[in-house]
């Protein structure tokens, strides 16, 4: 812990902050403000209830109204300060409000009602999480299930994706036949079709294979990606062929030499490109969007989408999600991002 | 009977041929090297032979059984790599199990198959470790371990020891050589060294651009070799080569005069050619004397010398130009600069045509 903190507390200056001291820490505190801010704002905001979202201008800290339940109202009800007027110091409860009147009772004499000027109030407000939020989520939307929709494509998508990528990959690299440049040719070609442009001819081909609106539909067409198996290849060229050789004359079947020799020796480049598929799976939206129209099917990028109406959007709900939805993709990042750099500097990849 | 029949063994790359029809019959049991220089296709023919890589045409033949279709695995053959080739991510025991596996052999087999041989190889401490935590003579142990527990017919080592240094070659050359006595297996060993090949040899194959120059045991490639290549190629230091022309072939004495007028004489019963061929003189560095200018053979102008101490090398250049090596035992007081003369050993000199550059040594082929 000492090392840390001697770590991260360290500068050129001895005893004293140097010109460079400044300079630095001014820009990786601006840097980390740069990308943690909007998260933490996120999170924040979160917590906060739908009135406080809404409130100008806004809060960094969800707070809340504090209320007080009294006998003979169902519901809680607000309390205020009185700042000025005829009950100035007092703690009052509002019932209702009419135009620019409160109509307000005090707590401890539930039967009196009190008539106070609005601009003689003040909300008196603490800070408050407001998790039903998060628990709304569970309880009246089908949060269970557009999670377990997305686990379900992105584990699968990846996997697929993972061994169709690196059998091709294997080919590619290891074997020579005619037209191998060519079909390397092809599938890098590829790169340079934009997605947009193969968009409704993919969803005839998916609908024709009655794979609309179900989760297949979005796993197959993903299968296969050009990045990927160019990424793979380029770590397989640099295995040596003496290695399959030697596995050839150790009586190891092409299928084998496949699993027990290429595989495990492209793991750092399979770790990337696994890395990179969980996230592009994780986090699409378009083609999910296309696919799937049943509610049940939905992915949850597209039950954060349906959280924005045309008329009205539920913000508290919607950023509660999105933090839920962030969280997965965080963990496998922080987990496996050591593999990411190390991977990729070793392919040559992006 | 022969183990491994070669017959008309040809590869090409397109146009290029790279093996020229390859002949070659090895008995059971013996140690074959290979030699030649790098590009003249030795790797390739044992590629060739191990299945590897495809012939184009020709026949190769294991036991009776010709095999030319035959993949790799099924051919009963091992082979140790140049960079040893040792799975990376499997320990020593797993490189070592991993063609037994293969072949289905029960688990405690295995084990007692590895064991054997980790003993017999002295690995047995090493078996837990990855290959990248072995030092290269340890490598290169495992390597041959790898092959030894498949117990196959044929060994095939392609240069197993060019990247060892010079020390640790010598070890395991002597290994090599005594798993070999010890086991009688056949074994086919590529080398550009041919230190290596002389010393570890029953039979040598010289080859050159993907022909096989001479196939002999090691002193009669030595002692006969058929031709110029040959000659130049096999014994360190190389040997010496003087231009010139049969002068006359009278009393039994055949005399050659070099392009610079110098007459060299020796027995004629030994040769067959004729009074005014071109010949190239072949004389070994060790066949050679130095002495006074008025007797000697041919002169030599001293560019260096070397002092082994027990043994002396003098290096110059005829009046041709032709660089010369004479082999000296004892220590020598020649400065670089001095002229001297240099007398040949006529039982031991060699003539060549200058042509074609074959021997003409009577009874040669």
């Amino acid at each position: 812990m000492a090392n840390v903190i001697s770590f991260l507390t360290r500068t050129r200056g001895i005893g004293k902050l140097h010109w460079t001291d400044w300079l630095t820490y001014g820009y990786l505190f601006l840097g980390v403000l740069l990308m943690f801010l909007p998260v933490i704002w996120l999170g924040l905001s979160s917590f906060k209830t739908e009135a406080e979202l809404e409130r100008f201008p806004p809060r960094i800290i969800p707070m809340q109204q504090e209320t007080i339940i009294v006998e003979g109202y169902d519901e809680p009800l607000p309390l205020y300060e009185i700042v000025s007027g005829e009950f100035e110091g007092e703690t009052l409860a509002q019932i209702r409000r009419v135009g620019l009147v409160a109509q307000m009772i005090r707590p401890d004499n539930p039967d009196e009602r009190l008539k106070v000027d609005i601009n003689d109030r003040q909300a008196i407000e603490k800070f408050a999480l407001a998790t039903e939020n998060y628990s709304e989520l569970f309880d009246r939307f089908n949060f269970f299930k557009f999670f377990w929709n997305s686990v379900f494509i992105t584990s699968v998508a990846t996997m697929i994706m993972l061994t169709v990528n690196s059998m091709a990959a294997f080919a590619l690299s290891k074997y020579q036949f005619t037209g191998r440049m060519v079909v390397l040719g092809l599938v890098i070609g590829t790169l340079m079709i934009p997605q947009t442009v193969v968009l409704v001819p993919l969803f005839l081909i998916t609908k024709e294979l009655n794979m609309a609106d179900s989760l297949w539909g979005v796993i197959i067409p993903g299968a296969a990606t050009p990045t990927g198996v160019f990424l793979l290849r380029q770590y397989m060229l640099t295995i040596p062929d003496e290695i399959l050789d030697a596995a050839r004359m150790d009586k190891a079947s092409e299928w084998k030499i496949f699993w027990r020799i290429i595989v495990p020796l492209s793991a750092p480049a399979i770790a990337v490109l696994a890395i990179l598929a969980i996230m592009w799976r994780w986090n699409d939206f378009l083609w999910p969007l296309i696919v799937l129209s049943s509610n049940d099917n939905f992915t949850l990028q597209l039950a954060l989408n349906s959280f924005q109406g045309e008329m009205n959007t539920q913000w508290s709900n919607l950023l509660a999600m999105t933090m839920l939805v962030l969280l997965p993709i965080a963990c496998v990042f922080v987990f496996l991002q050591k593999y990411i750099a190390t991977g990729i500097a070793s392919t040559g990849g992006k | 009977m022969s183990q491994l029949v070669l017959r008309d063994v040809r590869k090409s790359y397109g146009d290029l041929d790279v093996i020229k029809g390859v002949d070659l019959d090895i008995a059971k049991g013996d140690f074959c090297v290979f030699v030649g220089p790098s590009g003249c296709g030795k790797s390739t023919l044992l590629r060739m032979i191990s299945g590897l890589e495809k012939i184009t045409s020709g026949t190769i033949s294991i036991e009776g059984r010709v095999v030319n279709d035959l993949p790799a695995a099924d051919r009963g053959l091992a082979m140790v790599f140049q960079s040893y080739a040792l799975y990376p991510h499997m320990s020593v025991r797993q490189n070592l199990s991993f063609g037994l596996e293969n072949m289905r052999l029960p688990k405690a087999e295995i084990d007692a198959k590895i064991d054997q041989v980790a003993k017999m190889l002295q690995i047995e401490q090493l078996l837990d470790r990855k290959p990248k935590a072995l030092s290269g003579g340890q490598r290169q142990r495992v390597a041959i371990g790898r092959a030894v527990v498949r117990e196959p017919t044929v060994f095939l080592f392609d240069e197993p020891l060019s990247n060892l240094d010079a020390e640790l070659r010598v070890d395991m050359r002597g290994e090599i050589a005594s798993l070999h006595r010890r086991l009688g297996n056949t074994m086919i060993y590529v080398t550009h060294d041919q230190v290596e090949a002389m010393t570890m040899a029953d039979k040598i194959a010289v080859l050159r651009l993907g022909e096989v120059e001479q196939f002999g045991a090691p002193l009669e490639i030595y002692n006969n070799p058929c031709n110029i290549f040959v000659a130049g190629f096999i014994g360190s230091p190389r040997m010496n080569f003087v231009e010139g022309r049969v002068d006359s072939i009278a009393d039994g004495t055949l005399t050659v005069l070099t392009t610079t007028d110098e007459r060299i004489t020796m027995a004629a019963d030994r040769f067959d050619t004729n009074v005014g061929e071109g010949v190239t003189v072949g004389i070994r560095p060790n066949h050679m004397s130095v002495t006074d200018l008025a007797t000697a053979d041919f002169k030599v102008n001293v560019r260096d010398t070397e002092q082994l101490g027990g043994e002396s090398f003098v290096y110059g250049k005829t009046g041709q130009g032709a660089a010369i090596t004479v082999h000296l035992s004892g220590q020598t007081r020649f400065e670089p600069g001095s002229e001297i003369g240099a007398k040949l050993d006529s039982e031991h000199i060699h003539l060549f045509a200058t042509g074609t550059g074959l021997s003409l040594r009577k009874g040669a082929v």
